[in-house]
Parts: structure tokens; C-alpha cells; sequence
């Protein structure tokens, strides 16, 4: 097993020096930069002597080959390099919002697993009654709908709500507040873009749950333990559920690292400062220094997850084993 | 239908009457202390520096926290006058025939860290932005090319001495980036140090900066002008999508939003604020144009060219985009309303401004047979901003379709737009726009200079040059007045060097209990918020 996580921790260095080279040309080839959206972006004259002076300072000029070659060599010296747009440190900039994407993806996964579990399990039990008809309702429902225009509902419904019943609108703080300081101020905030992310996430896991515990009731083991006579209880969570949770897990650690640094729509909508929301900022900046490290952030986390999967799959299944 | 609103009238009443400084200001005897104003702003400051940066992101959270030496009236930013900030009394009149200007400062002034503030620091100041050092940027220094020298010689004496008589130079000086920097912060810390620093003598003190998320000032007990500010301090967060600014004001979490927003947010809030809002409206320094690329054919033809503004019927698009754009007053080339701007009359007297805009659009057509152009379709450039930028832009595809041409619309996110406008010229015509600050006419047209760093055109015409130098020189307003027509007729209308669509609209709306900010026609004045307070009744 232990050679088996370090066979994966090697191979994940091609697999990032693959994305690294991808992100850095492909950033490339697009015209304008992050000089000329500062200094000109305003419509206002920019001295071209001042948009050579930037470019020159942020090492636009240099060869793409020594531009890579920077780039890459920060891993080794463990200098990320600085956003291109404020000139903070690039660690400093995904730091800062690191912990609220953090904390939202655990918050609506948390929903999400919440919901997921129990409505995929009764689901297919009460298979084809009217309690599996309103959970494959709620759950199509989830994935049909955007959680930005989830979002924007909530909001909307809270605001109109509050009016209503209080004579003062109320929505959620716009502000980030950490749990340590104000957990009320930060549950406030967080709860919202949580639940309207975890309802779609719930919605794919649901539907995953419960065909997955399809299949497994209808297991000769499962069919064995209650000719037994083993409460159906026992048989639903002992025996059905953990060989039912495989293809569950995979798709709740996906969803978990796509929550990570993809919830760019719906950061926006509830103004989270979180790294979908940087994400979208430096592309629009044309930062490139502070939009590959997200890139390769982004690869690295998927790649993380993907290892952790593989490893809880052996947990889950003890049938599993890797050479 | 859309039924009559009297709420909606009462309050674009109340709010036209306000912006145009027809209501009597709130005395400052009312003014009650205290409060913090939390206001949201669409941008981020790509740093703190004011010198170096261009964009009102960087204005809106820092302005506040640095005094300038003189500014466009707080109490009635409407007007042209400037009051002093850090001079004392009123600002000087020139003398040595004009070149000459002696600002007497206000003493006792001190930096936020407890530094005395002096001439010394605002010649440093000057000199960082007028004469900066080499590797130092400083995107306003070809506003003061008359400057010849700043000196201070006593403590609370700068003199200011040009190289020819300029009336653009006070409103250069007046531009609301010329923060008054330290000049021991410049010589410990270096030219750089303000990207990352504050240090100022303005009505606020710089609490903390989260990137992202929002910049915190608190009140400057020290503050020079006596009395103020009111505010115990304020907030701006960053709150870049235009939906969240809106409801951050609905429901409170914000008061203001600085900048600007269209009619239909404007009629939303009132709805549902009713008198809890107040809305201020106003003519916006910036007009949106559209701009041919004369190096391209049929473009190098001036006939093409003024067939494109020919088409356009900006008097009744006035009247529809208004309702749904952030633009709407039909105008030429210098800010409506200003004593150089053309009266209707002069206007209609321009290609593409006439009332009858079938005869416009006759013409139009004749003039593209005459240039042998036909069945042609314009690779047209735009932003993928929707305010104005996409809503004007679709507007002009359908008025152009009136005269026959056909148009192919690339819209483009903003730094491949800018790319496209600035460097690869790939379009056939382009959205631009003209946006400042304080509204300087004579310095503002220069966008229609073929010479100018902004005019993205790559025209060539020594005669709008010739105009616009004797325009320079002019020293009467009739004089001057009678050069702009003959300026605006020249690049609008003979050579159509750029067609200009419609003149920004200014809307913010804001809880009613800010009191004491008063709307200017541009997003980056009247931002230091020393005579901002809050009702606390109204809270």
C-alpha cells in the first residue's frame, strides 16, 4: 500500500508538469495583458512609456522560456512569485481566501451528505412508491437548477421575506467574517451559498446513493442475510450501504475539490472573497503569474482527491488491494 | 403597461433637484456625528498609490485618506469653481501674466503618523508626479506639460511657475489624484512605498485593507477642516458584481454606491425602498464613441465615415436607452451643458445630430454610392461590459442597418478588447469612450487628436491639429467658444474622426440617511467624503 501512494505521489509530478506547461502557453497566446488593463483600462491616456516601464518590472519582456522557466523554478525555491495585478505575494493572495472556499466546500458538503445519504437510501428501499417519486422529484430539481440562480433566489426571497414580515429588508452579510471571530456573523454568511451548492451536489449524490443501494439489494448476500432472518435495519446499514458507498465517495471527493476552486458563479452572486472569485479576477486582470498558480492549484487538489479516493476505496472494500 | 409611480416621481424629483444643486445644501449645523458609512465599490485597486493608478477603485476607498491642494467644491460639485483643500482662503489668481500661481498652505496640517505637513511635502509630491524620476510611473504627468517648476519658498509657500499661460492647469491640479504624499515617507521609503502604504493627511485614517474583500478607514481626529468629518469612519467593500451592489443596498448591508447605476436598478430600489432612498442623477464626464479605423478601406473615406454618424438617430435612441443604459443626453464633443458645449441649435447643425433623420439617412446612403461602397459589413469591436458598452453597441448595429450596411460585432473581454483597440487594429470600427474627472473641455477634446496617446483611430489631420493649437492659445471664452465649434465641426462632422453616440448618465441612488454627498458629474470627484454624514434618525 505504502509503495502504491508513493508510485501515485511520483506520478503526480508529470501530471503537473503537463498542466504547468499547458496553462503557462495557453495564457500566452492571448493578446493584451495586465499593463494594459491597469493603466489604459480606464479609457484614460496611458503614457506607452509608463505600459513599457510595467511590462518591463512584471517581465513581460523577458523570453517565454525564461518566463517558464521562472514560473516552474518557484516550486523549487518555494517562491510562487506575485500577483501581477496587486504585487502581493501569490501565497499571500490564495492564502487569504483559501479558508473561506475551504470552509464553504466542508459547509455544503456537509448539506450535501446530510440530504444525499439518507434520501439515495430511502429512495431505493420504498423504490417506485410515492416517497422514491419526491426524491427522484427533489433531486432532478437539483441538478436541473444552477446554484447561482439558486443563489439569486435566496437572496432575493430573503430580502422580499424580511421586508415583508420585519418592514426592513435582510440579506446575508457581504462581508467575510471568520467562524473564531463571529461564528453567528459567519454562519450568517456561509449557510446560504452552502445550501444553494449543496442542494445541487446533494441532487448527483442522491441519485448515486440510490442506485448504487439498488444494485446492492439485490446482492445474493443481501437476499442471504434476510433469509436469516436479520433485521432489515442491520442489512440496510451493515451489510448494503458500505458496499453501496464506493461510487458515492468518488462522486462526493470530486464534487468536494470542484467546490474547492470552482464556484465561481456563485461566489459572485453572494460576494464571497474565495478562491472562484480571485479565479475570475485574475483572468479578467490578465494576471498570469497569479492565474497559473491557480490552474496548478486546482490540478493539484483534483489530483490529492483522487489519490485519497483510491485509498478509501481499499478502506471500504477490504476485497481491494493495490500492489 | 407600466403605470405611473408618484414614488418614483417624487424621488427622481427630489434627486434631479439634488443633483443639480437647486436645493439649498443641508447646513452643516444639522450635520450629526458619528456612524460608519459602509459603501460598495465594483472594483478593486490594483494598489494604494494614487499617483500611479488610473481607475475610480483605487479613488473610491483611498481618497478619503489624503488631502489635495485644491479640489472641486464638495458643497456644489456641479459647478466648475475649486475651493482650497490644504491652501489657504480662496484659490490664487495668477500673476507674471499668468504664469505664475502662489499657494498660500493652511498650517498646523499633520500627517496621519503626526508628521507636519509642509510645502516641502507638497513640492515632493508635485515633483513625483510631474517630473518622476526614471522606472517611476505617474499616469498624469502629461496633464502639467506647462509646468516649468515647483518650489516652495518658505514652509507654507509653493509656488507653481508655468511655461506659457494655461487655463487647463488648475484643473489639472485639481484632478482628484494628486494626493499630497510625505516628503519624508518619499526620501526614507523610496517611490514605491505608496503602493502599499498610507500615509495621508485626509478627513480618514487608513484602518486595514482586505484584499478582495474591503478597505477600512476611521475618523482623523486631526483633520485640518475644522469639525469634520462626521463620520466616525467607513468601509468599502468590494463587491464587484453589479447584482450584489444593488441588493447590498436594498437590504442595507451597503448605503452607497459611488459610481453609478442604471435606470432599471434605480427604479428597483425605489420600489422597494420607497422614501428610505434617494436617488441623485446627473450628466457624466464620460461620452461612449464610436470610433472608425481610417487605415482600413472604406474607412480611409471621410464620406464612410460620416455616413456611420449620419445613421445614427441619436435624439430619439436618447429617449429609449435612457430607460434601460446608463446614457442619455445628446451632446458633442465637450461635456453637455459646460459654456463651451454647442446649444442644440449649434448641434443640430452637425452631421448626424439633425431632427430629421430620414434626410440624415438619405444623405447617408448617398454618401456611400458616392464612395462606391456597397453591400458592406463592419467587423465592429466591443466590450463584453453590458454598461453601456453591449446595450449601445446593439443600438448602433440596428442604426446602421438603416442606411444598408451590415455589421459583424466581436465583443471582446476587456483586456482583448483593449488589445484589439489599442494595438491590432483588427476592426473595422470600435466602442470607445472619452471618461475624466474635472470637466476641462480644452484638455478633454484632445481625444479627437490624431496626435493624441488615446485616439486609437490611426487618423492623421494637421488641420484639427492647427484648430486645436490656436483653441490652446485662446484667451477670451467667446474666442475660445467660436474655436470649439469650428473644432467639433471638423472632427465630427467634415472628417467624422470618431462619431460620438451618447454622453454618460450618472445615477446613485442611496439610503436616504447619507446626507451631505452630493453628486458630481464624474465617478472619480467628490470622493473624500469630509462633509458625509449619516441621519441617524433615518437608520
Amino acid at each position: 500500500m505504502y509503495a502504491y501512494i508513493v508510485k501515485r505521489v511520483l506520478l503526480m509530478i508529470p501530471t503537473l508538469f503537463g498542466a504547468a506547461v499547458l496553462v503557462f502557453f495557453l495564457l500566452r497566446l492571448l493578446p493584451g495583458d495586465v499593463c494594459e488593463v491597469r493603466l489604459a483600462g480606464t479609457g484614460l491616456y496611458a503614457d506607452p512609456r509608463d505600459i513599457a516601464l510595467c511590462r518591463e518590472e512584471l517581465g513581460l519582456d523577458d523570453p517565454l522560456a525564461t518566463q517558464f522557466v521562472d514560473f516552474v523554478g518557484g516550486y523549487l525555491t518555494g517562491d510562487l512569485g506575485k500577483s501581477m495585478w496587486t504585487g502581493q505575494p501569490i501565497e499571500y493572495e490564495i492564502g487569504l481566501r483559501f479558508k473561506l472556499s475551504l470552509q464553504l466546500a466542508i459547509m455544503a458538503t456537509l448539506v450535501a451528505v446530510a440530504f444525499a445519504i439518507p434520501l439515495g437510501i430511502i429512495s431505493a428501499v420504498k423504490q417506485d412508491t410515492w416517497i422514491d417519486y419526491a426524491v427522484r422529484t427533489f433531486s432532478i430539481a437539483g441538478i436541473a437548477i444552477p446554484s447561482f440562480w439558486l443563489g439569486i433566489m435566496i437572496i432575493l426571497g430573503l430580502l422580499i421575506v424580511t421586508q415583508k414580515l420585519f418592514g426592513a429588508g435582510w440579506m446575508p452579510p457581504i462581508n467575510y467574517v471568520s467562524p473564531f471571530e463571529d461564528p453567528l456573523g459567519n454562519l450568517a454568511q456561509l449557510i446560504w451559498p452552502a445550501v444553494a451548492t449543496g442542494y445541487r451536489y446533494s441532487a448527483v449524490a442522491t441519485r448515486m446513493t440510490r442506485s448504487a443501494m439498488l444494485e446492492v439489494l439485490r446482492e445474493d448476500y443481501v437476499r442471504t442475510a434476510r433469509a436469516k432472518g436479520l433485521v432489515e435495519k442491520l442489512i440496510i446499514n451493515r451489510h448494503a450501504l458500505k458496499n453501496a458507498l464506493l461510487p458515492v465517495v468518488t462522486i462526493i471527493a470530486i464534487e468536494f475539490a470542484f467546490l474547492i476552486g470552482g464556484l465561481v458563479v456563485t461566489e459572485q452572486v453572494f460576494n464571497l472573497n474565495g478562491l472562484g472569485k480571485l479565479f475570475v479576477d485574475a483572468v479578467g486582470n490578465q494576471d498570469f503569474a497569479l492565474t497559473q498558480q491557480l490552474v496548478m492549484l486546482v490540478v493539484l487538489i483534483f489530483v490529492l482527491t483522487n489519490l485519497v479516493i483510491d485509498i478509501l476505496y481499499a478502506w471500504l472494500d477490504p476485497r481491494i488491494r493495490y500492489a | 403597461m407600466k403605470c405611473f409611480n408618484p414614488r418614483i416621481a417624487i424621488a427622481m424629483v427630489i434627486g434631479f433637484a439634488l443633483g443639480l444643486g437647486a436645493v439649498a445644501s443641508v447646513s452643516a449645523a444639522k450635520a450629526q456625528k458619528g456612524g460608519i458609512l459602509q459603501f460598495v465599490v465594483a472594483g478593486e485597486s490594483p494598489s494604494k498609490d494614487g499617483h500611479r493608478e488610473t481607475t475610480y477603485a483605487t479613488i473610491h476607498p483611498y481618497a478619503p485618506m489624503y488631502s489635495v491642494l485644491i479640489r472641486v467644491n464638495p458643497d456644489d460639485p456641479q459647478s466648475s469653481d475649486f475651493v482650497c483643500d490644504l491652501c489657504k482662503g480662496k484659490v490664487p489668481k495668477p500673476t507674471e501674466g499668468d504664469t505664475k500661481y502662489t499657494f498660500k498652505l493652511v498650517k498646523g496640517v499633520k500627517f496621519h503618523d503626526g508628521t507636519p505637513l509642509t510645502a516641502h511635502d507638497v513640492v515632493a509630491t508635485y515633483k513625483k508626479i510631474i517630473f518622476p524620476p526614471q522606472g517611476i510611473p505617474s499616469a498624469r504627468k502629461a496633464f502639467f506639460k506647462m509646468v516649468e517648476s515647483v518650489t516652495a519658498p518658505d514652509n507654507h509657500t509653493v509656488v507653481f511657475k508655468l511655461k506659457f499661460p494655461s487655463g487647463a492647469f488648475l484643473p489639472a491640479l485639481a484632478t482628484p489624484y494628486n494626493w499630497i504624499y510625505a516628503k519624508k515617507d518619499l526620501d526614507e521609503h523610496g517611490y514605491n512605498w505608496h503602493r502599499d502604504n498610507v500615509n495621508g493627511s485626509g478627513p480618514f485614517m487608513f484602518v486595514q485593507h482586505q484584499p478582495g474583500a474591503l478597505v477600512e478607514g476611521k475618523r482623523n481626529p486631526n483633520y485640518h477642516h475644522k469639525g469634520q468629518p462626521y463620520l466616525d469612519g467607513f468601509k468599502a467593500l468590494v463587491a464587484k458584481k453589479m447584482s450584489v451592489r444593488i441588493q447590498a443596498i436594498r437590504g442595507n448591508r451597503a448605503a452607497i454606491e459611488f459610481r453609478g447605476f442604471p435606470p432599471k436598478a434605480r427604479d428597483d430600489l425605489v420600489n422597494a425602498l420607497g422614501d428610505k432612498l434617494k436617488v441623485q442623477e446627473s450628466d457624466w464626464n464620460c461620452s461612449l464613441l464610436a470610433t472608425p479605423n481610417h487605415k482600413r478601406k472604406p474607412f480611409d473615406d471621410a464620406r464612410v465615415r460620416r455616413a456611420l454618424t449620419l445613421a445614427v438617430n441619436r435624439w430619439e435612441g436618447s429617449k429609449y436607452l435612457s430607460k434601460i443604459a446608463i446614457v442619455k443626453t445628446v451632446g458633442g464633443a465637450v461635456f453637455p451643458g459646460h459654456p463651451l458645449a454647442a446649444t442644440k441649435e449649434e448641434l443640430t447643425q452637425l452631421a448626424g445630430y439633425g431632427t430629421d433623420i430620414e434626410k440624415a439617412r438619405k444623405e447617408a446612403r448617398q454618401l456611400l454610392v458616392q464612395a462606391g461602397v456597397s453591400n458592406l459589413t463592419i467587423d465592429y469591436n466591443n466590450r463584453d461590459v453590458d454598461q453601456p458598452y453591449k446595450v449601445v453597441g446593439t443600438w448602433l448595429i440596428d442604426q446602421w442597418k438603416q442606411v444598408g450596411l451590415n455589421v459583424k460585432q466581436t465583443v471582446r473581454p476587456t483586456p482583448q478588447f483593449y488589445a484589439n483597440l489599442r494595438k491590432s487594429h483588427e476592426n473595422d470600427v470600435s466602442i470607445d469612450f472619452n471618461c475624466q474627472s474635472v470637466v476641462n473641455p480644452i484638455a478633454d477634446v484632445s481625444k479627437f487628436l490624431c496626435s493624441a496617446g488615446n485616439n486609437y483611430s490611426q487618423c492623421e489631420d494637421p488641420e484639427l491639429e492647427a484648430i486645436y493649437d490656436k483653441l490652446l492659445r485662446a484667451a477670451s471664452e467667446k474666442e475660445q467658444r467660436s474655436l470649439m465649434r469650428q473644432y467639433e465641426k471638423r472632427a465630427l462632422d467634415e472628417q467624422a474622426i470618431m462619431g460620438v453616440t451618447l454622453w454618460w448618465y450618472k445615477i446613485n441612488p442611496h439610503r436616504a440617511y447619507v446626507k451631505g454627498w452630493k453628486i458630481a458629474p464624474s465617478h472619480y470627484l467628490n470622493q473624500q467624503l469630509d462633509n458625509v454624514w449619516l441621519d441617524q434618525s433615518m437608520m
